[in-house]
């Protein structure tokens, strides 16, 4: 296990003591197979407790320690530092307002994601004394990805429209609302259509894919984006083309 | 300071804390919840499970079945009234968890798929993949965004338990975006705060798990229980402790010492069952103890192979093939690939056993009810005790569901029954008592200590004496050197002074947890003079049901070493008998 100094610059901000952003270099002997949350847990520890950052899980599950690593969306905790030169510069996650240090405000995310209803919204009612819904491997596969985001907001930190327009409910919420769309045992698409159609931000995005690139989960953002816009576009005709298809 | 009337307030929004919230808001939406958490719900530590959770459900197993293998897995030392309610409730619980969205794993004409788990007789482990705990976690966060009346405290930690006219009527909590007390007043609490394996180096634990919960109670002066029962999981990555699931033997793994021997064998685990079938309830499936001890045995005979990282032993699961890992362990693949550089397709997987989780908590009984009116607990914060001296894997997590619920139940009863509140004045005068005291630790200078030294020693201290195998005369040196720095605690001193996300304060907080817990970790360990489940001593070899079919309860001093008392445990239908994991007979 060999060992390498590394040059660890990162973003500080106190709103009580400082007037503006700036960065505190320190030197952190690296074991080559830590990744950039232990350093930064070395310095937190051996060199200056009063840095602050969120973490927990140090497996990448948790979703608390998406930060800026030389400038990209990455969770702290699985940026290894063997991938990285002997200088490291690390901020808060881009696109959200800075709390102090690495810590950024959530609140954004969590309304946004409250707002598209991510739950089961059941076709039919039935009680739990009648045992579990059925739905078969090939119907899980439709939408067990989007399952899987942790929300670390690592998308919404890379996606140039979330930076422009900050009303849009961005990549991982619209997921979420396309996972529960497309569950077998689900009947609420309308009902979260309505909060997704009226996003200017959906009919904007530009398809970069930006969000895709950067999510540590391969949730492919992109992809549901594109086909809840299809889904949009496809509604929109119905009601306008075809006004007595209307419930 | 700023109060905030509520009916309920629950410490803890993972698994159980968001089970308990919602039904509380299913029962009566007119009760008004508060939920506190010092994370936002989703980054709590249910996220990291993720072998699955044990109901009945398929018709080849039973009720008996699942109380059998629960009891015997938790050498006797499990309630059995506790028992008999949860794997009653358990089935119900994870259908209505499919009934709110929980992506579980399938069988191809669409009904819930289930595994086997180490010490299960009959496969009975529901799971989504190797996720399962980051599914129920996120099922549950997100259900909980339908009911309005769930008011949720995120990144507030709970620093004191309000106890007025001997009923628990509420907290305190530091906002910790900005600094401020709050003071929370409530009809009834309910803990839900997790585990505390942080105390230890080498775990799976996040690092949340402190133990605060635990400390809450047992500093208001109610007694924690059974806390010398710690779980060692066999199967952790060497470097880091990361978990590699008790699913990658259910599915077929199978663990080799350095000469390629299946050695559980050796340890009355066998005969060896064929490579690619496993036989449940032997060898690869025995219960978490017992392998953890079997490593043990193995390094004493100098049989594990060694590494940069230290002894162990390999996991192999390429026999698997990639196809079968891809689809039922693809976590367990990446965690090896990214954290040790080794691809289970391919090769071996180094591992060696590691801390994973507390049997012992809060004492509750089968109504999560705290002996403290008003205070109840729930999850791995509490100990019921369904599992008894070594828990079963995938038992925990229909726990938090299970009694999750039954908190908010008993919490409504005792809202029912009717008492008079205390005197606003009385309580407020508690809370401000509260906030000076985190007053006074900021304002301290010249502290003598720091808070990441003395947390290494603590958990230096733990990992070389309170192991896998345990000594008179090691958990002797162990209970005096927590008491010390538990006197040393008083000598630290922050470096952050402001108020604004200070985690240097809130690490201070959690090592007070933690010393608080270690103490009844050590003290209770160095009293049980027994071997039974997860607390083994080689100058106290065998289990004593004479004496010891007993619960350890802890009770707190400020600055003395706690004092012990003894329960009866709770036999229903189980005599203790013979734990036998050998597959000859069966
Ligand atoms: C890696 C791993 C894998 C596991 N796999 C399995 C498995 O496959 N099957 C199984 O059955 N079990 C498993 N377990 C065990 C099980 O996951 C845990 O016991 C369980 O998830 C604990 O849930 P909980 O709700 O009690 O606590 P947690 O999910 O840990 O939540 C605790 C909550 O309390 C809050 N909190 C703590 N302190 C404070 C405070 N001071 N103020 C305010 N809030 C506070 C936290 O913010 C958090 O919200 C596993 C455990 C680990 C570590
Ligand atoms: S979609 Fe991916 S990048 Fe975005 S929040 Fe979810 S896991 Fe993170
Ligand atoms: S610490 Fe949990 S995702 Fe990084």
């Amino acid at each position: 296990m060999s060992e390498r100094q590394i040059q660890l610059e990162v973003l500080r901000y106190n709103p009580e003591t400082d007037s503006e952003p700036r960065y505190q270099s320190y030197s952190v002997p690296c074991l080559n197979e830590w990744v950039v949350l232990d350093a930064l847990n070395y310095v937190k520890d051996n060199l200056d407790p009063t840095l602050s950052y969120r973490w927990s899980c140090h497996m990448a599950v948790c979703g608390s320690c998406g930060m800026m690593i030389n400038g990209e969306p990455k969770l702290a905790c699985k940026a290894f530092i063997h991938e990285y030169t002997d200088q490291i510069r690390v901020d808060p996650l881009a696109n959200f307002p800075i709390e102090r240090d690495l810590v950024t405000s959530v609140e954004d995310f969590i309304t946004k994601l409250a707002s598209v209803k991510p739950y089961l919204i059941p076709k039919s009612d039935q009680p739990v004394s009648a045992g579990e819904f059925k739905q078969t491997p090939a119907e899980l596969k439709k939408f067990k990805q989007y399952t899987l985001c942790i929300n670390c907001m690592l998308c919404y930190a890379a996606c140039p429209q979330y930076g422009l327009v900050p009303e849009f409910l961005g990549p991982a919420a619209i997921s979420m609302a396309h996972r529960y769309n497309q569950d077998s045992r689900d009947g609420g698409r309308d009902e979260r259509q309505e909060v997704i159609a009226s996003d200017e931000g959906v009919w904007e995005c530009s398809f970069v894919g930006a969000c895709s690139e950067v999510c540590p989960k391969h949730v492919d953002p992109a992809g549901a984006l594109q086909q809840v816009k299809v889904a949009s576009t496809i509604d929109w005709y119905k009601e306008h083309l075809m006004p007595w298809m209307k419930k | 300071m700023e109060i905030v009337k509520t009916d309920i307030a629950i410490v803890g929004a993972g698994g159980a804390g968001l089970r308990a919230a919602i039904a509380l808001a299913e029962a009566d939406p007119k009760l008004r919840i508060a939920l506190i958490s010092k994370v936002y719900p989703m980054r709590s530590h249910t996220c990291a499970a993720e072998g699955g959770a044990a109901g009945v459900i398929k018709s080849d197993d039973s009720m008996a079945l699942h109380f059998g293998d629960t009891v015997g897995g938790g050498d006797w030392l499990s309630d059995q009234d506790a028992v008999e309610y949860f794997i009653q409730e358990a089935p119900k619980e994870l259908t209505q968890l499919e009934h709110w969205g929980c992506p579980w794993s399938r069988e191809p004409d669409g009904s819930v798929a289930v595994r086997p788990f180490g010490g299960m007789k009959i496969k009975r482990t529901w799971f989504a993949a190797d996720k399962s705990g980051f599914h129920i976690l996120h099922t549950l966060f997100q259900t909980s965004l339908k009911y309005p009346s769930i008011q949720r405290f995120d990144e507030y930690y709970a620093t004191d338990l309000l106890v007025e006219d001997g009923r628990c009527q509420g907290l305190t909590a530091l906002e910790i975006r900005s600094g401020q007390m709050k003071q929370f007043q409530a009809k009834a609490v309910i803990i839900a705060a997790g585990g505390g394996g942080k105390m230890f180096p080498f775990t799976t634990n996040g690092n949340i798990k402190t133990g605060d919960g635990m400390a809450l109670a047992y500093r208001a002066g109610t007694p924690l229980k059974d806390m010398e029962f710690v779980q060692y999981h066999p199967t952790g990555l060497p470097n880091n402790g990361i978990l590699l699931t008790e699913g990658c033997r259910g599915e077929g793994g199978v663990l080799f010492n350095k000469h390629g021997r299946r050695y559980l064998q050796d340890y009355g685990m066998g005969p060896e069952t064929p490579i690619g079938q496993p036989v449940l309830k032997t060898m690869e499936l025995g219960p978490r103890d017992r392998l953890s001890q079997a490593f043990w045995g193995e390094q004493k005979k100098g049989n594990t192979v060694s590494t940069p990282w230290g002894d162990c032993v390999l996991l192999d699961m390429r026999h698997l093939g990639e196809k079968k890992i891809d689809e039922r362990l693809p976590l367990v693949r990446d965690l090896c690939i990214s954290y040790l550089g080794k691809d289970p397709v391919k090769e071996p997987i180094p591992i060696r056993p590691v801390v994973h989780y507390m049997m012992g908590g809060i004492h509750t009984d089968t109504r999560a009810a705290t002996r403290l009116p008003g205070l109840f607990a729930a999850g791995e914060c509490a100990c019921v005790s369904i599992n008894g001296a070594n828990r079963l894997g995938s038992n925990s997590l229909t726990e938090l569901l299970v009694f999750g619920k039954r908190a908010a139940l008993s919490a409504i009863e005792h809202i029912q029954s009717g008492f008079p509140t205390s005197k606003d004045a009385a309580l407020a005068a508690q809370a401000q008592a509260s906030e000076a005291r985190i007053d006074a630790l900021m304002k301290k200078t010249g502290g003598t200590e720091t808070i990441a030294g003395l947390r290494k020693e603590m958990m230096e201290t733990m990992e070389t004496n309170v192991g896998i195998y345990r000594t008179g005369s090691e958990l002797a040196t162990a209970c005096d050197k927590i008491s010390e720095l538990r006197q040393r605690y008083a000598n630290i001193a922050l470096h952050d002074k402001t108020h604004v996300y200070n985690t240097d304060l809130m690490q201070a907080l959690e090592l007070k947890s933690m010393l608080d817990c270690a103490e009844a970790v050590t003290v209770g360990a160095r009293e049980r003079k027994e071997s039974r489940g997860a607390h083994q001593r080689l100058d106290f070899t065998e289990r004593d049901d004479v004496n010891l079919l007993k619960h350890t309860l802890t009770h707190y001093h400020p600055t003395d070493p706690p004092r012990i008392e003894y329960l009866d445990v709770v036999i229903t239908q189980s005599q203790p008998g013979v734990r036998d994991y050998s597959g000859a007979k069966k």
